[in-house]
């Protein structure tokens, strides 16, 4: 079944089109993280989602029922902010049983939800503190507590692990992974961190200036990118791209080519000279220029390489991906 | 702030500062009191001297016990400055919510209009205000005064309030949405508490100007059962006599309430709950 139907949705502020016939499909208990450079718009749908803005045109389904004149509250979502958004003067359980009071649900739903929770994201310990007596991590735990009271049929989360640091991104990330398979409820996320895009999601719908590039499932959009800014937005280092004149003669697309396809190969098509190394331990990129453009290059295993060397390197031809000159995938 | 960077002398010179800035505003308030319980001779003998057994007096205050009313001028400065204050709060708030909430047609404008008051001096008005409220039938009442401060304290209070509620974050007062709040609950449970400085900030400004006035109660309401206390100590102060006790111990005893009010916002200018809502 179909959790959420976003259909020719569109949002402007004014004279600015933020948002340009959006059409999305989320089915039940889907996971599907929105990317996309900053300022794309993935907030803002999220809020037209939310019923925190109104669509300018367009019609949003939750479920069956059509939510555009629904406010928030009844929509059946729940939503994690960037900045937790706790609420200063309540301890950790009146942040959570808040929504249920108002909902007006019985003292002992309120108690064994808040209880659920609070086991489920360990804080047990915390109920009584308030949230400037909690650590970062903890604050953004409560949030998400928050959230999932309210047993709601989707999940909203937007950018919420970009305050924390990057080992309690990686924890944090790690919960939520296992609180979706958990609660198996539809959960949309933002970000513009490829890691937890890939990571996280069962669909990844990628976004650039209101509009929606492509959609799908993290290895479809590695494997078979519909056009160069999708390829070019996921994958880290990013896609190489170069004019592919360089390879074939009178050829005027772009080539793209992804830095770990690329390996050291005596017959091989470029003649790099390398102008940095960036050694890892497991893998070593190589950043290096073919006339005037640059390629990266990420070599598995330790290499030696030295910074001025010429690097023969050499590709799969069924690797490389072709880019008409609007950016569109020539396959 | 890192406490330990902190250069010794820097902290002397500025403490040093505050403490004579501090001796230099208290001082007329000191001279006031202390002369408040001397005799009328040793006013003028020595201004700057404590009381001691011979100058010693209550004659000041034994005065304006019995000259008029000093109870019902003291309790309607009072009224009208609580009240004044209460309504400069509650509606500059709630403007400053629309105004910086709220995204409608002529937004700017309207903010702009209701700053306009903070450079245009209200007195210009007063003979249009008199004639309204005596149209109205207001003169000689409370309400007169009442609605006169709170419409020259609310530009102000608009200006600094939506400039603080601007910066109370959207996530939050989103979330309340989210859990159901109403957009007053939004409002008074979230958005208040949090500007709670800023608002103790607006009192504090327009309390002061409001207890002193005597242009208004002059004008406005003038008679016996509605003068303010500035108005009231009007009577020991005469064309060729002055009753300079009297006059001092009136003013000493109008300082009361005023420190009491400011001590109850000051505290609140200190506190700040924010922390931990946001990062
Ligand atoms: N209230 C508003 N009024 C006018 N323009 C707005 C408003 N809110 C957002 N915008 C514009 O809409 C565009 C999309 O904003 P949005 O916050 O959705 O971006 P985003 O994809 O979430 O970016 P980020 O990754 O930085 O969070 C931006 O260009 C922004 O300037
Ligand atoms: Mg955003």
């Amino acid at each position: 079944m179909t959790a959420l139907t976003l259909t020719d949705v569109n949002k402007s502020f004014g004279k600015v089109h933020v948002l340009k016939d959006i059409n999305i499909e989320i089915e039940e208990g889907e996971f599907v993280v929105f990317v996309g450079p900053s300022g794309c718009g993935k907030s803002t749908l999220l809020r037209v989602i939310a019923g925190l803005e109104d669509a300018s045109s367009g019609e949003i389904r939750i479920g069956e029922d059509v939510v555009n004149l629904t406010p928030p509250s009844k929509r059946g979502i729940a939503m994690v902010f960037q900045s937790y958004a706790l609420y200063p003067h309540l301890n950790v359980r009146k942040n959570m049983s808040l929504a249920l009071k108002q909902e007006k649900q019985p003292k002992e739903v309120i108690e064994q939800r808040v209880a659920e929770a609070s086991r489920m994201l360990s804080l047990e310990d915390y109920l009584d503190r308030f949230p400037s007596e909690l650590s970062g991590g903890q604050r953004q735990r409560v949030a998400i507590g928050r959230a999932i009271v309210r047993h709601p049929k989707i999940f909203l989360f937007d950018e919420p692990l970009s305050n924390l640091d990057a080992a309690l991104r990686m924890s944090t990330r790690i919960e939520i992974a296992s609180l979706h398979a958990q609660l198996g409820t539809s959960m949309i996320y933002v970000t513009h961190d490829q890691t937890e895009a890939m990571t996280l999601a069962d669909k990844i719908v990628v976004l650039r200036d209101g509009i929606v590039e492509q959609v799908g499932s993290p290895m479809e959009l590695y494997n078979n990118p519909a056009n160069k800014f999708v390829a070019g937005f996921l994958g880290s280092p990013a896609m190489n791209f170069f004019p592919a004149s360089l390879v074939r003669d009178g050829d005027t697309r772009t080539m793209g080519i992804r830095p770990e396809d690329l390996f050291q190969s005596d017959q091989g098509a470029f003649a790099a000279s390398v102008t940095h190394v960036e050694k890892l331990g497991g893998d070593t990129n190589v950043i290096a220029t073919i006339g005037d453009h640059n390629i990266t290059a990420r070599l598995f295993g330790q290499h030696d390489v030295a910074e001025g060397q010429i690097l023969q390197l050499g590709f799969d031809p069924a690797k490389a991906f072709y880019f008409t000159e609007d950016g569109a995938r020539d396959r | 702030m890192n406490k330990a960077r902190v250069n010794p002398l820097n902290t002397a010179a500025m403490h040093g500062a505050l403490i004579l800035y501090t001796l230099i505003a208290l001082f007329p308030v000191f001279v006031i009191l202390i002369n408040s319980f001397k005799t009328r001779k040793a006013i003028f003998r020595e201004p700057l001297a404590l009381p001691d057994g011979d100058s010693f007096s209550m004659i000041g205050y034994q005065t304006v016990m019995k000259q008029g009313d000093f109870f019902l001028y003291f309790q309607n400065s009072l009224i009208v400055t609580v009240a004044s204050l209460f309504f400069v709060l509650l509606f500059g708030a709630m403007a400053a919510f629309a105004l910086s909430e709220y995204r409608f047609k002529g937004n700017t404008l309207m903010g702009l209009y209701l700053a306009l008051g903070i450079m245009i001096p209200i007195r210009i008005g007063t003979v249009a205000i008199l004639e309204m409220m005596v149209a109205t039938g207001l003169v000689n009442s409370l309400w007169a005064l009442i609605l006169v401060y709170t419409a020259q304290g609310l530009p102000l209070a608009v200006f600094i309030l939506s400039e603080f509620m601007r910066q109370v974050s959207d996530d939050l007062k989103n979330a309340g949405r989210i859990d159901g709040l109403s957009e007053y609950a939004i409002f008074f449970k979230l958005v208040l508490p949090l500007v709670r400085p800023a608002m103790a900030t607006v009192a504090v400004f327009n309390m002061i100007p409001i207890w002193n006035d005597l242009w208004f109660p002059l004008i406005l309401a003038p008679a016996e059962e509605t003068k303010t206390l500035t108005l009231g100590s009007q009577v020991f102060i005469g064309q060729f006599v002055t009753d300079w006790n009297a006059v001092l111990s009136a003013l000493s005893m109008a300082i009361l309430p005023v420190l009491v009010l400011y001590v109850i916002f000051s505290r609140q200018l200190i506190r700040g709950i924010t922390s931990g809502a946001v990062k």
